[in-house]
């Protein structure tokens, strides 16, 4: 009996807990820093968007695909890695090592990039055989970005050492020297393909 | 090359860790011995109508945090299905009936296994005021059990542990609070959005559309870390750029899921009287820990000479160290955060996750729940050292009797008993085994054996990650992967308060010239062993039918 009174009484605490705590932490928290985060660093905290002539072109940090309605590749943009890039629904083919689906995948990418490219198949960097995690890795290896160039600046009729010229001021090292991987973020180096192009 | 980096980028992992640890965990055991109350805290004790100096006893102290977690399930499953009514919500339906049910469990429950996508499921009102909600509250408790535990072993015939609504109040104002703020503004200041401004449409630069989500990102994925809870935001959880844009942010990341759990043991030291003790325990912890982040690096560095370079669910601004950084740190914290998809690792790499998960988190293991998993080991390992050497068990002081003994041993015993029943059942049971095969696995043969593996082994641990091609969102799953996590969150936690009662009870046995010390290099390994042993023993079989025999084709 007191067991029981001790609960109901245990529940009424538990219940005022839940709900103090719900404001402080579910509302007040996320309410306060989304106002200073929006009067401090309201580009970043709106997701880093980027332009193109004044109009809203997407964000700096999800990538975009370059391909046609049926997917195929569109010459004359510097490619992302496979995948379909929708915003609203992220993540992996969580294929797994052992897959027969992801070795038909890879093997029909790297024939597609060969082919592309002019390139022999084995020549094909890893990041451009593969799906991300997200499905939005706005980035690409530097091998893969160079791998692109002669194709790109045929495609838009360019000199090619000024298109490897924006390959390499888009190259970001590794962060402080040992952390993550080099990359080329390709939306922004289409961008400046873009501009490069007018 | 590659190996080179990943070393040093764990250095600057330990060089952080070990400047911060003695502050914070210090701090912590001032936090919840301290006799003084914040002016805001006495607020809510007034509001709760608590008396902040009366202690419990462990029985008490059980009850509120059952009943104060079982209101969070009823609640936060209430939400989800009102969510229709609730404002911010982007038109989403209600959240079905047994999605609704693992979820709420799965996030009180600090697992954050999720069965759902986020971005077609969860408004913006259940991720702020549910989710988000008790990924402090579940991280609060697991703090709360873990210092019951060290009031247990300071306690000299005390009758009372501790006051849970103090110590809920004072986890989440003085540590988890604080922390999840800081946290939030570094990752802020990393590119992580912070809005409400919902899915935006743009043209993208080849002519077709985008949908651009929003988000109160930042401040849920800062407690998401910190808590060791692991719910993303987005379906690609950390691996999403709007999570975890650059390899500054998952530094940042592996930080703040580490940082608790690695504090912890000096807060035990400081409680206990003998720091000493602290960094034993610490330097279990460590020790596995470094061990498995070399072997994970080691398996995925070697993986990535293969055709594809390991790259398949990895993102190229952390590649293949940065992804097994965070993986490890992940599943051995029980945060169960990704980077990448453990679902497309290679075998052995896929192995580590598992293992680490089996290893009982506890190598830091989750908030408040790596302390007491490794103290309650510390107290096993003490036992088997008194009787090989034919002495009276003891630890710090503590005689471990039955009653002591046999509370370790079932906390040691539920969750592998857990894991295998859950899967065993899985493919025994004919019409369930249809189910799975046919609707959850997404690979096929050993991988998809492991699939279901891992989904268990995450489970009854309270991880949370997934091999995620498997298809959780079925009855059979959501219930069955619903009740390991219930009853692998609160069984231990009845067995460790129990225990702290006992050992609270209890006087101090004197230290005298036969008393095995346990803060000696050779008791470290001795501890560091019996986790290992007890791990590998109980889960070689079923590693031999899931990753073992993938890596072996």
């Amino acid at each position: 009996m007191t067991t029981l009174r001790s609960t109901a009484r245990q529940l009424a605490v538990a219940a005022k807990a839940l709900a103090v705590f719900t404001l402080l932490l579910g509302i007040g928290y996320p309410a306060l820093a989304t106002a200073a985060a929006q009067a401090a660093l309201p580009h970043r905290a709106n997701g880093s968007p980027v332009t193109v002539d004044g109009a809203a072109a997407g964000s700096a940090l999800l990538g975009q695909s370059f391909t046609d309605g049926a997917g195929a590749a569109l010459p004359e943009w510097f490619q992302s890695r496979p995948g379909t890039y929708d915003g609203a629904a992220s993540g992996g083919s969580n294929l797994g090592p052992s897959s027969p689906e992801l070795a038909a995948q890879i093997e029909e990418r790297r024939q597609a990039v060969a082919a592309l490219e002019s390139v022999p198949a084995e020549d094909v960097p890893a990041d451009a055989l593969t799906a991300s995690a997200s499905g939005l890795d706005p980035h690409i290896s530097p091998e893969y970005a160079y791998l692109q160039v002669p194709r790109v600046a045929e495609a838009r009729g360019l000199p090619e050492p000024d298109v490897r010229a924006l390959v390499d001021d888009a190259v970001a090292g590794r962060t402080a020297g040992i952390l993550g991987e080099p990359t080329v973020n390709v939306l922004e180096l289409n961008i400046a393909l873009l501009e490069l192009d007018t | 090359m590659a190996g080179w980096l990943a070393l040093g980028q764990f250095l600057a992992v330990a060089l952080f860790l070990a400047l911060v640890h003695r502050p914070l965990g210090d701090y912590m055991a001032h936090a919840y011995t301290s006799q003084k109350d914040l002016a805001a805290e006495r607020g809510v004790y007034r509001a709760l109508g608590v008396a902040p100096r009366s202690g419990q006893p462990w029985q008490s102290y059980l009850r509120s945090v059952l009943v104060f977690s079982a209101l969070g399930v009823l609640a936060l499953y209430l939400l989800q299905r009102l969510q229709p009514l609730l404002p911010a919500s982007l038109g989403l339906p209600a959240v079905p009936e047994g999605l609704s049910f693992n979820t709420a469990v799965s996030f009180v429950t600090n697992t954050n296994w999720q069965s759902y996508s986020p971005e077609a499921t969860m408004g913006y009102a259940v991720q702020a005021t549910g989710l988000a909600v008790q990924n402090f509250l579940s991280a609060a408790v697991g703090l709360c059990v873990a210092i019951a535990l060290v009031r247990g072993f300071a306690g000299r015939g005390a009758v009372t542990i501790g006051n849970f609504w103090v110590d809920l109040t004072r986890s989440l104002t003085r540590i988890l609070l604080p922390g999840a703020a800081v946290g939030a503004v570094i990752l802020l200041l990393g590119g992580v959005i912070q809005n409400f401004t919902g899915f935006t449409e743009v043209s993208t630069l080849a002519g077709g559309t985008q949908s651009i989500p929003g988000g109160p990102v930042a401040t849920q994925e800062a407690i998401k870390l910190l808590g060791t809870n692991g719910g993303g935001f987005f379906n690609a959880n950390s691996a999403h750029p709007f999570e975890n844009p650059n390899a500054f942010t998952n530094l940042v990341s592996v930080l703040l899921m580490l940082i608790l759990p690695f504090s912890l043991p000096r807060t035990f030291g400081t409680m206990i009287g003998d720091r000493r003790q602290g960094y034993a325990i610490l330097a279990a912890m460590a020790g596995i820990f470094m061990l498995s982040v070399a072997a994970m690096t080691a398996f995925e560095l070697a993986a990535a000479d293969g055709t594809a370079g390991a790259m398949e669910g990895k993102e190229t601004r952390f590649g293949v160290a940065g992804s097994t950084l965070f993986g490890s740190t992940s599943t051995l914290t029980s945060t169960g955060a990704v980077n990448s998809m453990h679902d497309s690792f290679g075998a052995l790499g896929g192995m580590m996750a598992m293992l680490n998960m089996m290893l009982g988190e506890i190598a830091p293991g989750g908030v408040g729940s790596g302390l007491y998993g490794m103290l309650v080991l510390a107290v096993v390992a003490a036992f088997i050292s008194g009787l090989l050497v034919g002495r009276t068990p003891e630890y710090l002081g503590k005689k471990i009797g039955p009653r002591e003994i046999k509370l370790a041993c079932l906390y040691v015993l539920a969750m592998p008993a857990l894991v295998l029943a859950g899967t065993s059942l899985s493919f025994a049971l004919p019409g369930i085994r249809a189910e799975i095969e046919e609707t959850s696995m997404l690979n096929t043969g050993p991988h998809g054996f492991s699939e279901v593996l891992y989904a268990f082994t995450s489970a009854a641990n309270n991880n949370g990650s997934a091999f995620a091609g498997l298809t959780a969102n079925t009855p059979w799953l959501n219930t069955a992967l619903g009740l390991a996590m219930l009853l692998g969150r609160f069984l231990p936690i009845i067995f460790v308060l129990a225990l702290a009662g006992t050992l609270a009870a209890q006087g101090k046995v004197p230290v005298t010239a036969g008393t095995l010390p346990t803060h000696r290099p050779q008791s470290v390994l001795m501890l560091s062993g019996v986790t290992v042993l007890v791990t590998s023993l109980t889960f070689f079989p079923v590693l031999a039918l899931g990753p073992l025999a993938e890596g072996l084709i």
